[in-house]
């Protein structure tokens, strides 16, 4: 009995057969976490395992249908945010909770505001606010507005705002998901520092990598269900992500040497507007992509990739500057003449772009072609037959899982089978150019594999694939050459065998630029 | 000269309150296109007020006169609370809606009122030329109304409760990004109410000064002619800040004004323009105002989207 209450008496929180169940699905089965007391506990999982649910729940968002919550051992019922709050649970959500036109501190202390007489009282927030920032190591500005500061500061802030609150656990949703190297591994550091001074960490992640380096204990969910926990020093990556998936999964990128060929695409000083800032998104970028390569846009979101590919893909008319396209001059070329000539484009936002949505798959399998004599009579009208079979070809070779097939409405599919689905679509256009989006945006980790073998045939095959990626551990395996945007110029280009994560974040932060230098070296030659 | 001075006054006075309603409105995240008719429902509370009352203590008046308007407002404002928080109806089409309906009410109200009183009467007019004179404390030529001071002192206090206390700070916090406030256990909902219902409040004292600012008496038929639009006006073109507001009040109230006295300015008389010329300046500014600078206004960033709890 003594053994027992000791045990127990460790845990900060405990969800015990948490069992969550909706109409259709049971997102949460049975699940079972236990987070000792200034621990770093990973949780892992792929998209739509139950993280979310589960969180949901610990934060009284939902009500679960069995299971209990004890915390410090004791049975709790959280029925909303404020009563999770009160136990001293805090979370770092995945999308900030900032008001943008507030200065850091206003976030900070917005619900908990300290006052007198009903007057705010920030001078002595200011002082709570820079103690803890200096006991932690957490440097923020608090005058600063949060739309003024990096991603960075702005996650700090949040941070700041659950030390603000005394919270004890502390919970971060998928905390690298925004940030660069540097910035990761400084916030990795501040969680080890929490963790010393005996807070409880919570940390939500798909990025082993993260897992492997901070936490030292694990569970992963799958399909709902609880598979285990683990002690991250006695595990290795490969063992979590059979845990995580339930087989094998292949990292490394396969793929042969290949020189490149011919160049099949030419940009040449191309700048496009932007609809957000007085400058430019795009400045003066050149490059070139040729057959047989893939090669990469790294950087940030939001230094000026999507405008770039708007541009290329003709979304966007320029602001200046030439493309070229197997030496043809495409600058202002419609978007069906470029996508007839043979460039094909996998979208950042499959929904506003890819897919229309309330479409059948099979409408949508043609939305670029329909016009073509195969599936549009002289007459004008839709030849059906033939548009079901080569969805029902489609679907089959490229193996698109939906509900009822060749009808099903798009919207009604999973992410992944909807991303299949726009790959099936462009590939089979056998394109020269394949340009990629962010292509494994929000995929699992078997659907991740997938793509980056399509992309790798592509190459293969002779063609020209451009993508455009955020996630490092892509930049750093799928192409042959990297190019890293940087408030809307390239400022480097990199070898991914030779060069590092570290020199890679320095070049996506600005800090780092070898462009310059070689446009120096191109004009005395 | 003094005399525009006074018009300009009184009626800045008129778009700082019904701006300041706005305002309120939409940093709680509820665009509030209704004030035209809260200003006439306003209007026509403390009309009636002023009507019953004449012959009453000034003091009474003056007190009973602000209560009227601003209790009438505030109810008739709840409208649009009711349908746009709870029932999450687009606020662009209730805000519409109660502006026809806030003319056309108070004209139907007014009449019954008039025609049982007078079965000849058929007209929508209220009298108050006595009541009024309580609200007038005269300086030489210069007629000072108590309204100027309420509303001097209702800027400050909006100045300092949106940004001094926890209340404003609350307050913003919804209409910018609701989700967060939510995160941090404020009641988004009750903010929101708080809001429109302080917008009612102000619109309606808006409206009452109004229709006492250059005329002894209104016909409701006529509304407010659009000073609730050119309210909202002043507030983007304020940037939804209270100081900035009460400065683009003063130029928009200073056009108003010289309609009301370009006859007794000697050059502007001998221009021989038409009366209904000076009557459109006030609006054709705004539109020119807002064409030019509204790029760069930045609205409360959540205005127009009812919050649902439940979506994230």
């Amino acid at each position: 009995m003594m053994e027992v209450t000791l045990l127990e008496d460790q845990y900060a929180i405990e969800m015990l057969g948490i069992t969550k169940i909706f109409p259709g699905i049971i997102a949460n089965d049975d699940i079972t976490l236990q987070l000792k007391k200034g621990e770093i506990h990973a949780l892992l999982g792929e998209n739509g395992a139950g993280k979310s649910t589960l969180m949901s729940v610990l934060f009284g968002l939902y009500q679960p249908e069995k299971g209990v919550i004890r915390k410090d051992g004791k049975e709790v019922k959280i029925q909303n945010p404020n009563d999770a709050n009160d136990l001293g649970i805090g979370m770092v959500h995945q999308h900030f909770k900032l008001v943008e036109c507030f200065s850091v501190l206003d976030n900070i202390i917005l619900g908990v505001e300290p006052t007198k007489n009903g007057f705010l009282q920030k001078k002595e927030a200011r002082e709570k606010i820079m103690e803890l920032s200096e006991k932690y190591g957490l440097k923020v500005n608090p005058d600063a507005l949060i739309e003024d500061i990096t991603v960075g500061m702005q996650q700090r802030t949040e941070i700041l705002k659950m030390l603000y609150r005394d919270n004890e656990i502390l919970i971060f949703d998928e905390p690298t998901a925004v940030l660069t190297p540097q910035e990761i591994d400084e916030l990795m550091q501040i969680m080890r520092n929490l963790s010393k001074e005996g807070k409880s960490i919570l940390f939500i992640s798909h990025k082993l990598n993260e897992i492997m380096a901070v936490a030292d204990r694990c569970s992963v969910l799958r399909k709902g269900k609880y598979i285990g926990t683990v002690d991250v020093a006695n595990t290795t990556k490969e063992e979590l992500s059979r845990m995580m998936v339930g087989r094998n999964v292949e990292f490394a990128v396969h793929k042969e040497d290949k020189t490149p060929g011919d160049v099949i695409l030419h940009v040449e000083n191309l700048s496009v507007a932007s609809k957000i800032h007085k400058n430019d998104a795009v400045k003066n970028v050149s490059f070139e992509v040729r057959s047989g390569e893939i090669v990469c846009i790294a950087g940030i979101d939001g230094n000026g990739q999507t405008e770039l590919v708007y541009g290329l893909t003709g979304i966007e008319p320029l602001k200046a500057g030439t493309i070229l396209y197997k030496g043809k001059d495409i600058t202002h070329a419609s978007i069906r003449e470029r996508s007839i000539d043979g460039i094909s484009h996998i979208p950042e936002d499959r929904h506003k772009h890819g897919l229309v949505l309330d479409y059948s798959l099979e409408d949508n399998m043609i939305l670029q072609r329909y016009f073509e004599p195969e599936f549009t009579s002289k007459g004008g009208t839709l030849k059906r037959a033939n548009i079901r079979s080569y969805a029902n070809r489609l679907i089959e070779q490229y193996d698109v899982r939906s509900g009822q097939g060749a009808v099903t409405k798009a919207r009604s599919m999973s992410g992944g089978n909807q991303q299949k689905a726009i790959i099936a679509r462009e590939l089979d256009k056998k394109p020269d150019l394949l340009i990629a989006v962010q292509p494994t945006r929000g995929l699992d980790v078997g659907a991740i594999e997938y793509i980056h073998k399509q992309l790798v045939a592509q190459r293969d095959a002779g063609h020209a694939v451009l993508l455009v990626s955020l996630e490092l551990d892509e930049v750093m395996t799928v192409p042959d050459r990297i190019l890293v945007m940087y408030e809307g110029e390239i400022v480097g280009e990199l070898d991914p065998k030779t060069t590092t994560a570290e020199e890679l974040g320095l070049y996506m932060s600005g800090a780092k630029n070898n462009m310059h230098a070689q446009a120096g070296k191109e004009e005395t030659v | 000269m003094t005399l525009l001075l006074q018009y300009t006054l009184i009626y800045a006075s008129v778009l700082i309150l019904v701006a300041l309603g706005g305002c309120f409105s939409e940093h709680s995240g509820v665009i509030n296109l209704g004030l035209e008719g809260i200003m006439v429902m306003g209007a026509m509370g403390g009309a009636l007020a002023m009507k019953y009352l004449t012959g009453a203590p000034s003091v009474v008046i003056i007190l009973a006169t602000i209560a009227a308007s601003a209790l009438v407002g505030l109810v008739y404002s709840l409208l649009l609370a009711v349908a746009c928080i709870n029932f999450k109806a687009d606020q662009t089409i209730i805000g519409t809606a109660l502006n026809m309906l806030g003319t056309a009410a108070a004209t139907v109200i007014i009449k019954a009122i008039n025609t049982s009183a007078n079965p000849d009467d058929v007209s929508s007019v209220v009298q108050y030329i006595d009541a009024k004179k309580s609200f007038i404390v005269s300086f030489g030529r210069f007629d000072f109304n108590w309204f100027m001071l309420v509303t001097l002192l209702l800027l400050i206090a909006a100045y300092i409760l949106l940004y001094k206390t926890r209340f404003g700070l609350r307050l913003m916090a919804c209409g910018e990004h609701p989700q967060a406030a939510d995160s941090v256990g404020i009641n988004v909902y009750k903010m929101r109410y708080a809001g429109v219902m302080i917008s009612g409040v102000l619109g309606g004292l808006g409206g009452i000064v109004y229709i006492t600012a250059g005329v002894s008496e209104w016909k409701f038929e006529n509304g407010v002619v659009g000073f609730g639009f050119l309210a909202l006006a002043v507030m983007i073109f304020g940037q939804w800040k209270p100081t900035r507001i009460a400065l683009a009040a003063l130029l928009f109230g200073l056009f108003r004004a010289l309609s009301n006295v370009y006859s007794g300015i000697g050059i502007l008389s001998m221009l021989n323009i038409p009366s209904t010329v000076y009557n459109m300046l006030p609006y054709m500014i705004s539109l020119l105002v807002l064409a030019l600078t509204s790029k760069n206004s930045r609205a409360p960033k959540a205005e127009g989207i009812p919050y649902d709890k439940g979506a994230r």
